[in-house]
């Protein structure tokens, strides 16, 4: 008893001097090209300062330059894990100010191919997640599939990654023939894969000790900070646009069954399948986050599912992009939409001309990645990769 | 889904003057707020039961002027900046646009910025919005807990989105045009 006194008296005389540590911009655990400038005290990060920018490619600027189909490839190189959710974004924000109705088809189509990319966006965020603790193979698990989605999208539009297919008026092209039951194929394929997931990382013992009870975020916080996407959900707040979007995003979704992953009252939708939440786990920490992307997953098959069955009785065509120099009429439109890392909202300024007057891009990344001056201070400096890394964050997507 | 116009009766018998005016014919309906009532207005909107934005989700800047002096005489507004508001709330799932017109310049006086009172003792996260728009396009915001560039070097001249924006020469032995 005595020598642990002894201990502790020591442990307390002890005087660490403040220590500046520098994370990144080349550091495996940032997830790009972010820089994060730590004050710790011994093991314990009084301070955080990230520092972000150094991806910044005028996306902004260049919009106000060129016609809005022409400004699609630059916002897939936003948030590039999941091309796909943006391209549809900035579609829908030109729809809207056009006042266009889309065919019924093309609505299903970009039904499949949103939730593909959700899907495949989610996986690097698994994978990448793993990682960032030290575990490798997650990742390429995770890998393995994203290539089968990626592939699909080849099929679809000719690239893998960058892939400005959803376009103002519908999409480049349709769907070739043959594709659709290639995507059953892959999902009926890739369902009982997920398993193997929370085997390698949710149930881990060390995964749970690294995540559960870390990086605490009440709703409140989340919500003041505009944190949006998983993060808010793995918050506990009931909000997710598909559902309680605009009414141009929500009606895409006219007939979808499905239900916001948020946990209520203790369980999340349809857990009864997959593993339970770990005792230690709290409401908002970075286990919580996981878990919602990892039911997002789930559901996103299911959405896929119910979307080709819908695609295959829809009438009609599959629609057809805008002119490439079509006029804009004046006025202003502000449009969000449910991506994989949360709200990814555009506001476009008109001023009647073929060119917009103001492009703007409101990145989820950006105000989730603010939240991590408050989120970090007093963790352990080990922590900060498992904090930052649960936030899923894209760094083209933050400096644009 | 927006507020409707007897919302707007409330704020304007809340605020009287300060709500300068409305455009309710434009896809998304705005308001527009005097630069010095913008703090007051968003508290009010975010405690007041019955409005609770409750989240910021985006402050843009929009810079009015025609750099072409040709063009500038045929077009429909006078040289100014907006700093555009988007707001949502996560409980009633409304969504509210708010405006605020400042000069270019402050005074007149080229190259000194306009300056405008921050909103981020009301919504932690508008402090990196409030950064941006004072980064890109050039409005100093009064009362901000650490007022700096954040996506260009601190050491950058100009503010990018303005359109009368010229690239530089050259940064730091990088040519720029």
């Amino acid at each position: 008893m005595a020598t642990a006194n002894r201990e502790q008296i020591i442990e307390l005389d002890v005087r660490t001097d403040e220590l500046l540590v520098n994370m990144g911009p080349q550091h495996p655990s940032t997830h790009g090209v972010l820089r994060l400038v730590l004050k710790t005290d011994g093991e314990i990060v009084t301070h955080v300062e990230p520092h972000i920018g150094y991806l910044h490619r005028c996306a902004e600027k260049i919009g106000e330059n060129l016609t809005p189909r022409q400004w699609i490839p630059y916002t897939d190189r936003m948030d590039y894990l999941a091309a796909m959710n943006m391209n549809l974004g900035w579609s829908l924000c030109v729809e809207k100010l056009l006042q266009y109705e889309l065919p019924e088809k093309a609505r299903h189509l970009r039904v499949i191919i949103a939730e593909l990319g959700r899907i495949a966006s989610h996986l690097v965020g698994m994978g990448a997640y793993g990682l960032d603790l030290g575990t490798f193979s997650p990742f390429l698990y995770a890998f393995r599939e994203r290539e089968k989605i990626l592939n699909l999208f080849e099929e679809a539009c000719g690239a893998r990654l960058t892939n400005s297919y959803i376009t103002p008026g519908g999409a480049t092209a349709d769907l070739p023939p043959g594709w659709l039951e290639k995507c059953e194929a892959f999902l009926d394929q890739f369902e009982p894969v997920i398993a193997e997931y929370h085997a390698l990382l949710t149930t881990n013992a060390i995964f749970i000790q690294r995540t559960a009870g870390i990086g605490v975020m009440s709703a409140e916080m989340a919500i003041d900070y505009g944190c949006t996407g998983p993060v808010l959900r793995g918050s506990g707040v009931d909000h997710d646009l598909r559902r309680d979007g605009e009414e141009r995003y929500t009606e895409m979704y006219d007939g979808y069954a499905f239900e916001v992953i948020v946990q209520k009252d203790g369980h999340y939708p349809r857990d009864h399948d997959y593993p339970p939440v770990p005792p230690e786990a709290v409401l908002g920490d970075c286990w919580h986050r996981f878990y919602v992307r990892m039911l997002e997953v789930v559901q996103a098959i299911d959405i896929i599912r119910q979307g080709i069955e819908f695609y295959r009785s829809a009438e009609g065509d599959w629609g057809h992009p805008i002119k490439l120099n079509t006029k804009l009429p004046k006025g202003e439109v502000y449009l969000e939409t449910e991506c994989p890392r949360g709200q990814m909202g555009f506001y476009l300024v008109s001023d009647g001309s073929a060119i917009p007057w103001r492009t703007r891009a409101r990145s989820s990344c950006f105000c989730n990645l603010s939240v991590t001056e408050e989120l970090c201070r007093g963790c352990l400096l080990a922590d900060v990769p498992a904090i930052v890394g649960s936030l899923d964050i894209v760094m083209g997507e933050i400096d644009r | 889904m927006t507020e409707g116009p007897q919302f707007l009766e409330t704020l304007k018998a809340r605020f009287g003057d300060r709500i300068r005016g409305a455009n309710l014919e434009n896809i998304d309906p705005w308001v527009e707020v005097a630069p010095e009532a913008i703090v007051e207005v968003c508290r009010f909107l975010k405690t007041d039961p019955d409005a609770r934005f409750d989240m910021l989700n985006c402050i843009s800047g929009v810079d009015y002027f025609q750099p072409d002096p040709a063009k500038a005489k045929r077009a429909s507004f006078e040289p100014h900046l907006e700093v555009v508001y988007h707001l949502s709330s996560t409980v009633t799932k409304h969504t509210l646009v708010l405006k605020v017109m400042l000069p270019r310049w402050k005074d007149d006086q080229e190259g000194v910025l306009p300056e405008l009172d921050s909103v981020a003792s009301v919504w932690r996260g508008a402090a990196w919005h409030e950064r941006e728009v004072y980064d890109l396009m050039g409005v100093w915001f009064r009362n901000h807990p650490g007022l700096k560039r954040i996506l260009l070097p601190e050491d950058w001249e100009g503010h990018p989105l303005r359109k009368d924006y010229e690239l530089p020469l050259e940064y730091h032995g990088i040519r720029g045009r």
